[in-house]
């Protein structure tokens, strides 16, 4: 592993500061759950780390605003989890933090950290191979290698490497926003404007500069909390990352008519994916079997598949369906 | 210098910023106990307390413990040896064969009930997926914890 050298700042702005001086190779750390297993790996390559894990300012969880949750940049997913409010009002949230890595790890990972969680696709970890992630312009190993966990949306000749995160989707499913603070000032990103797809440069994956800090994570108040769920696919029930993944959340008119519905996919995308047409496909009908499946294709409609990952076409369709069936079924309670 | 504590015992070291906290529980000071599987927080075998919380110390930076507190399997048996119950709750119901991963399945148990999340059989699998046993003694490790826990809520 290459040597850096550790700072653990007491103060946000002593973070930005020591990022600043540290020059463009620092990184900031939290959890560690993925820079320290990638540095082990030297795929990440860091000279300094400047630690922002202990940071008690962004350690606040706040659920009882009538505008926003608010949940600070280092609170651990663990406790995000088991948030009253959280388990009670929103389970998108709650199931898409519960249902991703172990305890242990959600113990340690940060709710902002687990937003710029790295592909697992096998070739971006692993030296031997091309990766125009990890190497921009070295080639890409999937293309002609096991695919099978790829992406079939977002994809560009460079990467189809599939985004890992399970709570970034329920994230972009309700509307979050992240405040960033960085020498700059401060300002706010959408979470639909945080990820990017890979296009011709795939080792970019978001837009924060590199001298910028997650402070805080806000998510609307709305009622289609109520109405929703995080439906995980994976190959194992438990301990796995996602092959297809819904955050899907809906309100519904007395009638039983869907009168709002936000669906974002994992596991099948380069990024979070959100679904639009999926949620005009169902939005202002009662929900059917048949406008459940319709939505599905509507979500995967521009899929494109590589060798192996064609499965996840029909995967994602039945997932989003499945997500509804559960989503409207809570929201009617 | 990095001070720690460790089952309640002080320890102020000069660590690498390299040096992951399972690094130095072995190599520095000695205890064995806490074992290394994958080394890239995908099985559970490194599972320590940290603050009271289990965390998997192949990633966790040693420089991150500065004044914590750090518990291993062997700050869990009392002093005069007498084994904790969910120590002899393993032996009880056959929850191991090779034992490499016992250290971090009880280190593990021991967060999960603590934490509560032992309201039936499905929950306790589903909170301790992240310690996997290659020899598959998952039935034997359930039955451990829920000895421990006690019965399974209606």
């Amino acid at each position: 592993m290459r040597s850096f050298t550790y700072t653990a700042p007491t103060s946000v702005a002593d973070a930005v500061a020591a990022i600043a001086s540290a020059g463009p190779q620092a990184r900031f750390f939290a959890g560690g759950t993925t820079l320290f297993d990638l540095m082990k790996l030297g795929v990440e390559r860091p000279s300094a780390l400047v630690d922002v894990s202990r940071l008690g300012e962004l350690e606040v969880i706040d659920t009882s605003g009538d505008d926003h949750l608010v949940f600070g940049a280092s609170a651990r997913m663990a406790d995000v989890a088991a948030d009253p409010v959280v388990l009670r009002d929103y389970p998108v949230l709650a199931e898409s933090l519960w249902r991703a890595a172990s305890q242990q790890l959600r113990n340690m990972a940060t709710v902002a950290g687990n937003l710029l969680q790295r592909t697992r696709c096998p070739y971006f970890r692993d030296e031997l191979y091309p990766c125009n992630k990890r190497r921009p312009g070295s080639g890409c190993a999937a293309r002609d290698g096991i695919d099978r966990g790829s992406a079939v949306l977002g994809t560009g000749d460079a990467c189809s490497a599939a985004f890992a995160g399970d709570w970034p989707v329920a994230l972009l499913a309700l509307d979050a926003v992240v405040d960033v603070v960085g020498p700059r000032g401060e300002r706010t990103v959408t979470l639909a404007d945080l990820h990017v797809e890979p296009g011709d440069t795939p080792d970019r994956e978001h837009s924060l500069a590199p001298d910028e800090l997650i402070v805080r994570i806000r998510v609307p108040v709305t009622p289609a909390g109520r109405g929703s769920t995080y439906l995980k696919i994976r190959d194992r029930e438990s301990y796995a990352f996602a092959l297809a993944s819904a955050a899907v959340a809906v309100t519904l008119t007395g009638g039983g008519v869907v009168e709002e519905c936000r669906i974002a996919l994992g596991g099948v995308a380069t990024r979070p994916w959100r679904a639009y047409a999926a949620e005009r496909a169902v939005t202002g009908r009662p929900l059917s079997a048949e406008t459940a499946r319709a939505a599905g294709e509507a979500a995967l409609a521009g899929a494109r598949p590589g060798n192996l990952n064609a499965f996840k076409i029909e995967l994602g369709e039945r997932t989003v369906a499945e997500a509804l069936r559960i989503a409207v079924e809570r929201a009617g309670r | 210098m990095t001070a720690f504590e460790v089952n309640g015992r002080k320890v102020d070291l000069e660590v690498d910023p390299r040096e992951s906290l399972l690094a130095v529980l072995q190599d520095r000071l000695h205890l064995y106990g806490t074992k290394k599987g994958c080394d890239h927080g995908q099985c559970g075998a490194c599972t320590v307390h940290l603050d009271g919380r289990r965390v998997v110390s192949c990633l966790t930076l040693a420089s991150q413990v500065e004044g914590r507190e750090v518990r291993t399997i062997e700050g869990v048996a009392g002093e005069d040896g007498t084994l904790h119950p969910l120590q002899r709750a393993f032996i009880d119901n056959d929850a191991m064969q090779c034992g490499y991963c016992t250290p971090g399945q009880i280190m593990s148990g021991l967060a999960c009930i603590a934490e509560g999340h032992t309201g039936d059989d499905d929950e306790i699998r589903e909170y301790m997926s992240g310690n996997l046993c290659r020899c598959g003694a998952y039935v034997g490790i359930v039955a451990a914890i829920r000895q421990v826990a006690g019965p399974a809520e209606a």
